[in-house]
């Protein structure tokens, strides 16, 4: 019997022959904490007695979900991070640099193949690569920065076939919510997601982080696509690190598996105040809104600003509404900078903030008042995720979120793409 | 270990958001303070009416959402005996079981909000005194108890110098 991703990635890094089920005790290639989470972990590896990293050049820590810090609470807690990352020799994100998420694939910390966990939730991005990833708390974090080693079960996979070619004006993001809400946010819980077939294999690197990143929003430990020639070549020209990439035997056992004809997929929205509550968006189009947000470790990245770019350019961000828009990482930002993006967005009306998570989190940067209406490329649109649990958040493409910022109300991109 | 409170029932897909908001979370490592916000936006004033002992029960997919430890560390620190719950997350169930929180996975659709419960971690069962129901609950892996018999993961790592799973 042949294996699945998960379950080679997995053998690979504990020394057994390990099949869905098996608990493993595996090594980590790498391993990340954020500013919401390292704290505690700082705090668990004092707690375990802790006084070195097992490996300072495989760690990272980056200061991203409230950066740069908007009150003296937080700031003391990027100041523990910052000292323990001095104290520890290890590699350390600072203010502006940019959300992990997009930093630790774009700076070659992760390969094809690799075995990574991360203090947040959407460390399943890194199956965009064809590595396993997923997300840990602190205290399992603290862990592996002493052992370099964590404890998994294997997960059974579910393997999520997508037929034919996306349109026009639908993207990753939009496959992504139309998965959500099919499979729900349970759907795939505890499961790795291997997402394959015609639509998926057409993905370009970026927007294979997009897909793999909302894995968890149904539930997923990871979200892996095998990867493409594009995507070895991404890996290569930002890693000197060796890798093998890893696919799927033939023969692999699914403990499930799903079939989607996308080739007329339309573009998604999700409704607050859950991720898996989607509808096409041509059905809210007149569902007024008062803050456009693109950013985020779904879709912050350059080719989401492009996007936007594209349907912005030349047009101007409704009069009643906030554009806001936080690139993924600095490099983002610079290559926006580069293509004459930011100033087609800026020209338009958006507010761009420091590379980093942005108002994603309700932490600071654009926390909407009583009432008001977000409509957002981020994952989440729990109540009060934005800091308001009186605001209400849509979830939507890049596309979306930029053509519902010109006309004031939710809208459906197609109409603003030749 | 046996305990006993009151229920405090939620519905299915109750996310670490709810259980504390990302607001508070990423100001302070006071858990004593985070404790006065669980629940908060999904139910405004639950801490001020929460007992000590009293038992969070919800459906399906308890704790999904962000990685955050201090969803289960602020239900500590409010004193939530334990999480009753039809299924759980896996990042909160391992964050629960890391840092001393009784997590309990059974039926639930037949507790309501205010019956008085009896748990038994380790006969496995619920028993429901308000109506006379008991029912049997999955029990933690093996090894998931070493962890938390060690008083949770921290413990765990200190006691044995690593991991000491017995897998």
């Amino acid at each position: 019997m042949g294996k699945t991703i998960a379950e080679k990635i997995l053998s690979s890094h504990s020394g057994i022959d390990a099949r869905a089920g098996d608990i493993v005790l595996a090594d980590v290639d790498f391993v990340m904490g954020q500013d919401g989470t390292s704290p505690l972990a700082i705090k668990a590896f004092r707690d375990m007695g802790g006084e070195r990293v097992f490996d300072p050049a495989k760690v990272a820590m980056v200061i991203d979900h409230g950066a740069p810090s908007p009150n003296e609470g937080t700031a003391n807690l990027h100041k523990l991070m910052r000292d323990f990352a001095r104290e520890q020799g290890i590699i350390l994100y600072d203010i502006g640099e940019g959300v992990c998420h997009q930093l630790i694939p774009e700076r070659g910390y992760v390969v094809p193949g690799d075995l990574v966990i991360g203090a947040d939730s959407h460390t399943c991005t890194y199956g965009g690569l064809g590595a396993f990833s997923t997300g840990v708390g602190s205290t399992d974090l603290a862990a592996a920065l002493i052992t370099g080693k964590t404890w998994l079960k294997v997960p059974e996979s579910m393997k999520i076939v997508c037929r034919g070619r996306l349109p026009a004006g639908t993207y990753s993001k939009d496959l992504a919510l139309y998965l959500a809400g099919r499979l729900t946010a349970s759907g795939a819980t505890y499961m790795s997601c291997e997402f394959c077939g015609e639509a998926v294999g057409h993905l370009g690197v970026d927007a294979r982080f997009t897909l793999c990143n909302m894995a968890v929003e149904m539930g997923a430990k990871a979200g892996i696509v095998a990867p493409s020639g594009e995507v070895l070549a991404w890996a290569r020209g930002r890693s000197k690190k060796k890798f093998h990439p890893v696919f799927a035997d033939e023969d692999a056992r699914y403990a499930d598996a799903r079939e989607f004809d996308v080739s007329r997929l339309v573009p998604q929205v999700a409704r607050p105040h859950k991720v898996d509550q989607v509808c096409d968006a041509q059905d809210l189009s007149g569902v007024e809104i008062h803050q456009a947000f693109i950013g985020t470790c779904t879709n912050g990245r350059l080719e989401d600003l492009r996007v936007a770019a594209a349907i912005l350019e030349g047009k101007t961000v409704h009069r009643s509404v906030r554009l806001v828009v936080a690139p993924a990482s600095k490099q983002v930002l610079m290559g926006a900078l580069r293509e004459g993006v930011l100033k087609i967005l800026l020209e338009a009306g958006a507010t761009v903030l420091v590379p980093g998570c942005g108002p994603c989190v309700g932490t600071h940067a654009g926390v909407p008042a009583d009432g008001e209406v977000v409509i957002s490329t981020a994952n989440r649109n729990f109540k009060g995720r934005m800091g308001n649990p009186s605001a209400e958040i849509y979830l939507a493409s890049p596309a979306t979120v930029a053509a519902s910022a010109i006309t004031g109300k939710i809208t459906d991109p197609r109409k603003f793409l030749g | 270990m046996v305990l006993r409170g009151r229920s405090r029932r939620f519905g299915d897909d109750i996310n670490t958001d709810y259980i504390i908001a990302g607001k508070y979370k990423f100001k302070t490592l006071d858990m004593d303070e985070l404790a006065k916000h669980v629940m908060e936006d999904l139910d405004p004033g639950f801490h001020a009416r929460l007992k000590p002992g009293d038992f969070i029960v919800a459906g399906k997919n308890f704790g999904c959402g962000s990685s955050r430890e201090q969803a289960p560390l602020a239900l500590i620190h409010a004193k939530v005996g334990a999480v009753i719950a039809a299924s759980f997350a896996r990042l909160f169930y391992r964050n629960a079981v890391n840092t001393g929180l009784p997590v309990v996975e059974c039926d639930t659709s037949g507790i309501l909000d205010g019956d008085e419960l009896e748990v038994d971690l380790c006969r496995g069962t619920v028993l429901n005194l308000t109506r006379g129901i008991t029912v049997d609950t999955s029990p933690l892996p093996r090894f998931m108890q070493r962890i938390f018999e060690d008083g949770g993961l921290a413990a765990h790592i200190r006691k044995h110098g690593g991991f000491h799973l017995g897998l």
